[in-house]
């Protein structure tokens, strides 16, 4: 499975494996909408821990769940950015939309 | 000029393929001992391209897409990604960072990831015919 979800108080993380692209991105989206339409957490974590890499549909998959989140005032925090993933998401210029945890160490 | 050492491939548009096709061009290139920031660069601008030809440009269809690696004096690699497929009406629109014509979670970024990540883009379209992307990146040889 390309997605580990775990829910608590509130909070859905979401632990993404694998590359993502535009043919991987689907599974995940439909793994972490399905969790989110039910449960209608506040907070979303996307963790790209074991992502070793990503392309723009990467960003994709991010703005679309900020907007999934948007209709219940959901916010949605990235984690685990290795420095290649870091980088399309600064080229992306999405850091003001979502909340960006630095990686430990 | 004459390249060094080239190669040559293609595959049917089938979305599983993106990651062969991006893998298959930076194992092409591996003996050139590159950074992996510089790999990784080229490995993302392959995969924008390569899934823009599958998504957009066979986009009601499967078709074939072909795609060519050549390598020069340098460390200068040519990555050339071809369709025969619905071709582009306005290039210089479509290369607008956040333009897109949709699709499920298009994020209008491929052509800014490949100007970007790459030394040299060049995007040649014709409505009906095709496109094809040029991608140029230097590899310095290391110290
Ligand atoms: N190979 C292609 N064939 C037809 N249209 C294309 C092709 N590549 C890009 N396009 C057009 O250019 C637009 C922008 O591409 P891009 O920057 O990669 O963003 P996205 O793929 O997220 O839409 C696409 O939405 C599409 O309309
Ligand atoms: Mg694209």
């Amino acid at each position: 499975m390309s997605v580990q979800l775990a829910y608590q108080n509130g909070v859905l993380t979401a632990r993404l494996f694998g590359e993502i692209d535009h043919h991987t991105a689907r599974e995940m989206r439909e793994a972490v909408d399905d969790a989110a339409q039910k449960l209608k957490p506040y907070r979303l974590r996307l963790d790209f821990s074991d992502v070793p890499f990503m392309d723009s549909s990467g960003i994709g998959l991010i703005l679309g769940r900020v907007r999934l989140f948007g209709f219940w005032k959901g916010q949605v925090v990235l984690c685990g950015l290795s420095p290649s993933l870091y980088k399309m998401v600064e080229l992306a210029g999405i850091d003001g939309l979502v909340a960006v945890e630095r990686r430990a160490g | 000029m004459r390249p060094l050492n080239e190669a040559q491939f293609s595959f049917p548009s089938h979305s599983v393929n993106e990651s062969f096709a991006r893998a298959a061009v930076t194992a092409f290139l591996a003996h050139l001992d590159p950074t992996v920031a510089d790999l990784t660069e080229l490995k993302t601008a392959v995969s924008e391209a390569v899934t823009n030809a599958i998504v957009h440009g066979y986009r009601d269809a499967i078709g074939t897409v072909y795609i060519s690696v050549k390598l020069y004096e340098n460390g200068k690699a040519v990555v050339r990604i071809r369709d025969k497929g619905c071709g582009i009406p306005d290039v210089s629109q479509a290369m607008e960072p956040l333009y897109t014509t949709g699709g499920e979670d298009r994020a209008g970024l491929g052509f800014s990831v490949m100007q970007s990540f790459c030394d040299g883009l060049r995007v040649t379209s014709r409505v009906g015919v095709g496109t094809t992307v040029t991608l140029t990146k230097y590899f310095a040889p290391r110290a």
